[in-house]
């Protein structure tokens, strides 16, 4: 219950935001032959021996933890495409690539749960993180440019991670420029600047209305 | 209803065919949304009518010695979904407990929750407020004894704790929205187009959030 003890800052856990990956489709690979589930989430298979098939996440490690079937690890998570991400990731300081929405749970579940179905996975996994890195590093950088006359910050493709990770900073941050920057403040200190009688000890830009 | 509207409400449901999708989406705009939202009591009840109804074949499986693999995962799926429902509704209770006070002054704040929610924001109230009563109150000179208000001199309820609507939420478009005011003024406009991530002041999109249009992450 940690994530829910404070529901204004950190909104979502660490892993409710990994339960929600979860449910992302990947495909598997059965050894086994399985009916049909009609599953409350949606209905998956019949899963026959060798013949690839589509399931939720939770799923596919359920059954790869038990032995049952082999992982295929999705087309974005390769040695070619991540290179491709990184460099173009590195080349654009005031963009995001699109990655899946999910891709740090996503490659984090595979690998505690299946590394061996991914092709050169140490060189996939140092691939991720410099691509974590260097897109936090902007949204670092991007902070920085958040003012009084921020009213929309627009993050486009980031991901679910990097937006819990970011929330509380960001929120808080907007949050204050945008109270001391609100036009009733100002003019607050107009009015105190103009007029010849000031009210002594109102410092203009102290908010003294009930929050 | 407008043609975009029908259009958008299609788009929308066939993007969420499930019921989970559906409460998996209600619970993270209630989780990421300062006030409390609307109840969606058809999609509650169809939830837990299909929870019961898993609970019982699993029972018939287990008497009729179905593979275990298969059992602990409807199991699984069991478990993810009572998740998602007892999440929700004790996001909505603890909403509830913080601003029982705000909620029961307004109607409109009221028709949002269920039946049982409403009887347990009244009795919220009143054990809280006899409370306050009986240990504090009652014990305080005249003019400083309401729950409600800090002295006879307050013009309005001023020791209410009322949900922060100015604040700011992160945000993704479904399908496109177009050009969208953010203040009054018209000075604000962000254009927003599908699959777009902000973080928006809450209340300049709380419309959007209201008719399903826009996604809190």
């Amino acid at each position: 219950m940690a994530g829910q003890s404070d529901p204004h800052l950190s909104l979502f856990s660490p892993s409710e935001v990994e339960f929600v990956a979860e449910d992302e489709i990947v495909e598997i690979v059965p050894n086994i032959r399985m009916e049909a589930l009609n599953m409350i989430c949606g209905d998956f298979g019949p899963f026959f021996p060798q013949i690839p098939s589509k399931v939720p996440l939770w799923l596919a490690v359920a059954l790869k933890r038990r032995g049952k079937c082999t992982i295929r690890a999705p087309e974005w998570m390769t040695v070619e495409r991540l290179t491709q991400v990184l460099d173009a990731e590195r080349e654009s300081p005031r963009e995001f690539q699109p990655l899946p929405f999910h891709y740090i749970e996503i490659s984090k579940l595979l690998f505690d749960h299946a590394r061996d179905d991914i092709t050169d996975a140490y060189l996939v996994r140092s691939l991720i993180e410099d691509i974590r890195d260097v897109r936090f590093h902007k949204v670092e950088t991007g902070l920085e440019t958040i003012s009084g006359r921020t009213h929309a910050v627009k993050l486009k493709n980031l991901s679910a991670m990097e937006v819990n990770i970011v929330r509380p900073f960001m929120v808080r941050t907007l949050q204050a420029f945008y109270k001391h920057d609100s036009p009733q403040m100002i003019q607050q200190a107009d009015n105190t600047g103009s007029r010849s009688t000031p009210v002594t000890d109102r410092g203009p830009r102290r908010d003294l209305r009930r929050r | 209803m407008s043609s975009w509207e029908d259009e958008d409400s299609a788009a929308a449901s066939a993007a969420a065919t499930t019921d989970v999708e559906l409460l998996k989406r209600a619970w993270r705009n209630e989780k990421a949304a300062p006030e409390i939202l609307h109840f969606d009591s058809a999609l509650v009840s169809r939830a837990r009518e299909q929870i019961q109804l898993l609970e019982e074949t699993l029972d018939d499986f287990t008497d009729n010695g179905v593979d275990d693999l298969v059992v602990s995962l409807y199991q699984m799926d069991l478990d993810r979904t009572l998740f998602l429902l007892r999440s929700y509704l004790r996001l909505r209770l603890q909403k509830i407990e913080k601003y029982m006070a705000h909620i029961a002054n307004s109607e409109d704040l009221l028709s949002r929750l269920s039946q049982q929610e409403q009887r347990f924001a009244k009795s919220c109230k009143e054990i809280m407020e006899k409370h306050l009563e009986q240990s504090v109150l009652s014990k305080l000179p005249y003019g400083y004894d309401s729950v409600t208000r800090q002295s006879l001199s307050s013009t309005e309820d001023d020791m209410v704790p009322e949900p922060q609507l100015d604040t700011f939420v992160f945000c993704k478009t479904k399908s496109d929205v177009g050009a969208f005011q953010l203040d009054d003024v018209g000075e604000e406009v962000v254009d927003l187009v599908a699959d777009d991530l902000y973080v928006l002041r809450y209340k300049s999109i709380k419309g959007l959030v209201e008719a399903g249009r826009i996604d809190l992450i």
